[in-house]
């Protein structure tokens, strides 16, 4: 089982990991990211390159693949506008064994914030909103993965 | 004469004032950096957004480029500011 989606709309997180529990491996692990509320921030914009955004992250996924032996993988990415406790992004992986779920579950969502091309906005209720940074050491954490 | 479709995103896109371009496609030799360098020499928003290469990450035809990547036959080319998603 391997499935990407791009999506404007909210997710099941339970019925995500319950068909990821139904393929057969001994395990299954998941991370799942939250719109963070700080610094005032009322709502985060997720813009990407559609034509592009499927497919890298299928190749993505590919790459985890190919690392792992893995018998399911799931990853929803959220797009347009989210307001804080928001879900943004699910990664869920499904193995024989725990240490490779775990590990291609971080692999995964590691190379999302380095490798597909999503770029988030934080909107504020008291000032412009920003583009966020690329921040350098998710980069090199992305990289370790090459070793 | 062939074209080439160029996108932006993020503040690139906010910077120039514009979601896409088309120009006739340069010399198969010429690089995603001179490229940039032809449109950064449009002035206005378009140096803004392009006069700092450093800050610049491209795609071509859906696939990340470095920037001296020759442009070839590609149809499109993309031109943003390094991802953040996740």
């Amino acid at each position: 089982m391997k499935q990407v989606s791009v999506q404007a709309e909210d997710f099941d997180v339970a019925a995500e990991l319950s068909a990821l529990e139904q393929v057969g491996g001994g395990g299954v692990a998941s991370f799942t990211g939250i719109v963070r509320g700080e610094n005032g921030l009322t709502a985060l914009e997720l813009q990407h390159y559609p034509a592009m955004t499927a497919p890298q992250v299928e190749r993505i996924v590919e790459e985890a693949m190919t690392r792992w032996p893995l018998l399911g993988v799931r990853v929803i990415h959220r797009v347009g506008r989210l307001s804080p406790g928001d879900r943004i992004v699910f990664v869920g992986t499904a193995s024989r064994h725990r240490t490779a779920a775990l590990e291609s579950c971080a692999f995964l969502i590691d190379w999302l914030k380095s490798h597909a091309p999503f770029w988030k906005k934080e909107h504020f209720a008291d000032r412009d909103p920003t583009w966020v940074e690329a921040k350098a050491e998710d980069e090199a954490k992305a990289y370790g993965w090459t070793k | 004469m062939a074209t080439l479709d160029i996108l932006y995103f993020a503040w690139v896109r906010e910077l120039i004032g514009r979601d896409d371009d088309q120009v006739d496609r340069p010399a198969p030799d010429s690089t995603v950096a001179d490229l940039i360098d032809m449109l950064a020499s449009r002035g206005g928003g378009y140096a803004e957004a392009l006069g700092d290469k450093e800050r610049l990450r491209a795609a071509l035809d859906q696939h990340f480029v470095v920037l001296d990547t020759p442009i070839g036959q590609a149809r499109e080319l993309a031109i943003f500011p390094p991802v953040t998603g996740g």
